[in-house]
């Protein structure tokens, strides 16, 4: 082949790739612009601090939805991190190789790809029928099993990451297995681990599917974790599907407060995994 | 390991090891029971309907007679939408990122193309309703129904919402899903390849097609079907441009309805048992696909990227 029709397709195919690049980043500022332009109109202290009010009427607000969210996202978090963390520490400091842990790593990679609807079924036949009503708490479980495969994963990477020489120091001190373990490895890799977990957090803190029929939703404060409480996403999808345009309008609001609360702690997290490294 | 050292072993050793034990089984017992709890709970759908509950299209909770096809179809034609579109992209943003960019500017790059990932579903739906749907239903939908309207995918009236609007949503969600993989993979391909090919006089493209793609190709296949994997379970944004009509119809601009899409409307609406069961029997459909799709992904790229054993002691 001529040399200049080889540098001519070399060209065309790496224009190609810097296109697809260029294409793939525009519906991420297509949907930040349109979030930000809409929401930003839309966002005032009210939505802080006010109930959502009847169709129609303005003023209203989300605050039980952020709490809602907040409160659920910890339940989640206390249940799915200490869960995620300890089956991380199995897999690489007591049991790298046997079939088990192969058999455990590939469960929990493909229970990462499973739709977060179906967790919303299976809790909602395991829980929510058996006590007779949608909770926070079942909303709450229904976000741990979300992320007990995402804080497994990236507590097993940050583990490994630890020099395997840090673990042999222990030993050679005559420190049990255990304490080798809690006192001198976790730390090591502890800003990974952090990392991971606020990633997780991120993750399911935007989830609405796994909610629709656990925590279904409220339009008033919940006053205990054994009924129908509110959550972010979850008011952002009725009131984007209702036909009035204040809903419309909050759900703006509400899409720019958890996307700010989303990227916010995505930053943070790299950040902490960041200054780490240096 | 010696018996003395065994006996010298804590209390609180052993109870650490068992502990963390528990929890990785638990991985297991959770996904066991997980499919368990939705065949239990699809169980009447399965013996009324039986084979047929896959064939029929008719969804008619007032007559109690339910079919999923329409739903199946929905499902499938979004996601190889969205496939088609997301694949090429995605493959070309790793390629650019791995092989092309400088490293500051791979950085924030990814960082975007990671924040595609990390919006939600139904931020997504919601700019979907407002501004992604009635885009296609002034401009694009009429733009392509003129010129390419002899092909029966392109015909009918433009509604904006509908299989179209579906599966450039679906697109726009698993692009990253597929660069991230594509990319984990290809910086797995050995500096030497590289060298070796740029050594013998290839072009940068001659390069990445003759020394990358090749030895990457396997663990790209597997990126793809977890892009597809995620797409055929995507819910909200879905649910919220496809158009919600248990109908099969060619054209792309029609509305339509998905497997995930008909359980979050009706889920709780669905009055009495069967309707239920019918609902978690899609569900449980949807479970055992995307169990399957990801079962044969992850060995895809196991067999690339990142050995089935967990990596070597450092």
């Amino acid at each position: 082949m001529k040399d200049y029709i080889r540098k001519y397709k070399n060209w065309l195919m790496l224009s190609i790739f810097v296109a697809a690049t260029v294409i793939a980043l525009v519906p991420l500022f297509g949907v930040l612009g349109y979030v930000l332009k809409n929401g930003l109109g839309a966002l005032n202290m009210q939505f802080f601090t006010n109930l959502p009010k009847a169709m129609g009427l303005s003023g209203g607000g989300m605050a039980n939805a952020i709490v809602g969210t907040l409160i659920m996202v910890l339940i989640a978090s206390l249940i799915g991190i200490p869960v995620g963390i300890l089956a991380g520490i199995y897999l690489t400091e007591y049991d790298r190789h046997s079939w088990f842990s192969t058999a455990v790593r590939f469960a929990t990679d493909v229970l990462t790809g499973i739709p977060s609807i179906i967790v919303g079924i299976v809790i909602y036949t395991a829980v929510v029928l058996k006590m007779g009503n949608f909770s926070a708490l079942a909303g709450g479980l229904a976000l741990a099993i979300i992320m007990i495969p995402l804080i497994i994963r990236s507590t097993e990477e940050m583990l490994k990451l630890v020099s395997h020489s840090i673990r042999e120091a222990g030993y050679a001190l005559g420190i049990s297995k255990g304490k080798t373990i809690l006192k001198i490895v976790l730390p090591t890799a502890a800003k990974g681990i952090i990392t991971g977990a606020m990633l997780a957090i991120a993750r399911v803190s935007g989830e609405t599917a796994p909610l629709l029929f656990t925590a279904l939703g409220n339009q008033y404060w919940a006053r205990s974790l054994n009924e129908p409480i509110a959550s972010l996403p979850v008011q952002i999808f009725q009131y984007a599907t209702s036909p009035y345009k204040e809903w419309h309008q909050l759900a703006w609001a509400g899409s720019l407060v958890l996307i700010l609360l989303i990227i916010i702690i995505n930053l943070a997290a790299r950040f902490a995994f960041r200054s780490r490294h240096s | 390991m010696s018996k003395k050292r065994r006996f010298n072993t804590s209390l609180g050793d052993q109870f650490l090891r068992l502990v963390t034990f528990l929890m990785a089984f638990s991985v297991l017992v959770l996904m066991a029971w997980m499919g368990w709890q939705m065949f239990d709970a699809a169980r009447p759908s399965i013996h009324t309907f039986g084979f047929s509950f896959i064939t029929s299209r008719v969804w008619d909770p007032v007559k109690e007679q339910f079919g999923a096809l329409p739903f199946i179809y929905g499902t499938l034609m979004t996601s190889l939408l969205a496939l088609l579109l997301a694949a090429p992209i995605g493959l070309g943003v790793a390629i650019f990122l791995n092989e092309m960019a400088e490293s500051k500017f791979r950085a924030v790059i990814g960082f975007l193309v990671e924040m595609l990932a990390a919006i939600p579903s139904v931020v997504y739906g919601l700019w979907g309703i407002f501004v992604l749907a009635p885009w296609l239903r002034e401009t694009v939908e009429p733009g392509l129904a003129k010129w390419l309207g002899f092909i029966p995918l392109f015909q009918g009236t433009p509604v904006g919402f509908g299989m179209l609007a579906g599966g450039l949503i679906l697109a726009m969600m698993i692009l990253p899903t597929i660069a991230a993989i594509s990319r984990e993979v290809m910086a797995s391909v050995p500096n030497m390849q590289r060298e070796a090919a740029l050594a013998l006089g290839a072009t940068k493209w001659e390069m990445i097609k003759v020394a990358v793609l090749p030895y990457a190709k396997t663990g790209i296949m597997g990126g793809i079907m977890l892009g597809l994997g995620r797409a055929l379970g995507e819910t909200m944004a879905v649910t919220m441009v496809i158009g919600n009509r248990p109908d099969i119809l060619p054209s792309l601009f029609a509305p339509a309805y998905s497997m995930a899409a008909v359980i979050a409307n009706e889920f709780t609406e669905a009055t009495y048992d069967l309707y239920l069961s019918a609902l978690v029997e899609i569900g449980f459909i949807l479970f055992g696909i995307t169990l399957v799709l990801n079962f044969l992904a992850r060995l895809l790229v196991w067999s690339v990227a990142r050995g089935p054993k967990g990596g070597n002691l450092v």
